[in-house]
């Protein structure tokens, strides 16, 4: 029996409150926190896309970089470093978004969803470990982006002075933002409570490493379980807040921000572990990286800001479930763009692994497909 | 010697289990620059039989894995 690594489980079923809490004070359904789609959210605020259902600053955002901000500079863990491959990261980020929209919703937001008897969420479940699985194959074989380098502390700070700017701006100027007057962008939790437990989390994340992808990923490479505990706990704590607040419905179809066409849940979520291994860490990582420093993880949150505003620019992103004029199912999922993007994204993601390969790899690889 | 300064997460294990794989050594020693690469690699000789030691450098830290 292993070890229990009790700050994991500790921030996994705060993260998990939390989801449910932000839910209860208003955030769409299954929709506590989801990393992918608040950057969306934000890039239609600041005018980065013209879908009009999904333009919101998110104060989850800003807090969860703050929060591992201060608590990396807290602990004197925050290190400015970069310099790690940040133009790769950028496209890895962008396509790790493009998929996450396909199935509408981050790694965070699948055990969300898996909370809420959303049975999508297991589909896009059975997709992200076939990621994480061909991801660590290029791994095992010594797969890098290459080092990073000390910089200047300034440099480390840039995403947390952004989302300070950011802040500012929402408070002190918000009718320069867009903001959704219907659809998931108009649905938020208040903006203090929503700051507030966010910060608290990522302060918490920071500190246990929470990484979605890091569980399925360590036990794989490592048989190593630490982070998964925080994955079960954020779901089992999803589980029963949904339970005792009645918001439970297992099911496949009508699902809240959902759609149930399975080969896209699968596929875009197969896209979001192979890319999300690649970066080192699933979305909700990267902001948190990039709070205690890490430039590289900045760029990637950049790309994962550009990839969302594409994805809706584009018509990428998926379509959830509806129902007619005669109240007849109308299976969502994603249009042709967005399945040509997906794809594409598996051949950009292909390509990157086979050439951060060490020279050796890359030649065996090379040979056999000659 | 493993050097896994400036590599985040997994990667320093990564090197580390190559190595470990590749050639068994009775003692490696392995450098990395961040504290979560010291709680991993940590578990991850720990979990292979090996006494693990840290010795913090400046913003590096110099581990050593013996069995």
């Amino acid at each position: 029996m292993k070890k229990v690594n009790w700050v994991v489980v500790i921030a996994g079923a705060a993260v998990g409150l939390a989801a449910v809490v932000l839910t209860a004070l208003g955030n769409p359904a299954n929709m506590g926190f989801c990393i992918a789609c608040f950057l969306r959210d934000i890039a239609g605020a600041v005018g980065m896309h013209s879908a009009a259902k999904v333009q919101y600053v998110r104060p989850e955002i800003i807090g969860l970089v703050l929060g591992a901000f201060i608590m990396s500079v807290a602990t004197k863990e925050f290190r400015a470093k970069a310099g790690s491959s940040p133009a790769t990261r950028f496209v890895l980020g962008g396509f790790v978004v493009i998929g996450a929209l396909a199935f509408l919703g981050c790694p965070l937001r699948m055990v969300i969803r898996l909370g809420g008897g959303d049975a999508n969420a297991l589909v896009g479940l059975l997709g992200f470990i076939i990621g994480i699985v061909i991801g660590v194959q290029f791994l095992k074989r010594g797969f890098s982006l290459k080092r990073a380098y000390e910089v200047r502390k300034a440099e480390g700070g840039v995403l947390p002075i952004v989302m300070t700017g950011l802040l500012i701006l929402l408070l002190a100027v918000p009718t320069l933002l867009k903001f959704s007057e219907e659809g998931p962008g108009s649905k938020h939790a208040p903006l203090l409570a929503a700051l507030v437990i966010a910060l608290i989390v990522g302060a918490l994340a920071q500190k246990a490493r929470l990484c979605m992808v890091g569980g399925i990923r360590d036990a794989v490479l490592f048989q190593d379980f630490k982070l998964l505990y925080g994955f079960v706990a954020i779901f089992l704590v999803v589980l029963v807040g949904n339970l005792v607040t009645g918001s439970f419905h297992f099911g496949f179809t009508m699902q809240p921000v959902a759609h149930s066409n399975h080969l896209w849940n699968l596929l875009g979520m197969v896209l979001v572990g192979w890319g999300s291994v690649l970066l080192g860490g699933c979305p909700l990582r990267q902001l948190i990286l990039a709070g205690e420093g890490n430039g590289d993880s900045a760029v990637t949150v950049f790309g994962m800001i550009s990839g969302a505003a594409l994805a809706h620019n584009f018509g990428l992103a998926g379509n959830p479930d509806s129902l007619n004029e005669a109240k007849e199912l109308v299976v969502g999922g994603i249009s042709n763009a967005g399945k040509v993007a997906v794809l594409l994204g598996f051949v950009v993601f292909a390509v990157i692994s086979v050439m951060n390969l060490p020279k050796e790899e890359t030649a065996a690889v090379a040979a056999k497909t000659h | 010697m493993v050097d896994a300064r400036g590599y985040s997460c997994p990667t320093p294990v990564v090197m580390v289990q190559r190595e470990v794989k590749k050639n068994s050594p009775a003692e490696l020693e392995v450098l990395v620059d961040n504290q979560c690469s010291v709680e991993n690699v940590t578990r991850y000789g720990s979990s292979c039989g090996y006494q693990v030691s840290v010795t913090p450098e400046g913003h590096d830290f110099h581990m050593t894995l013996k069995k």
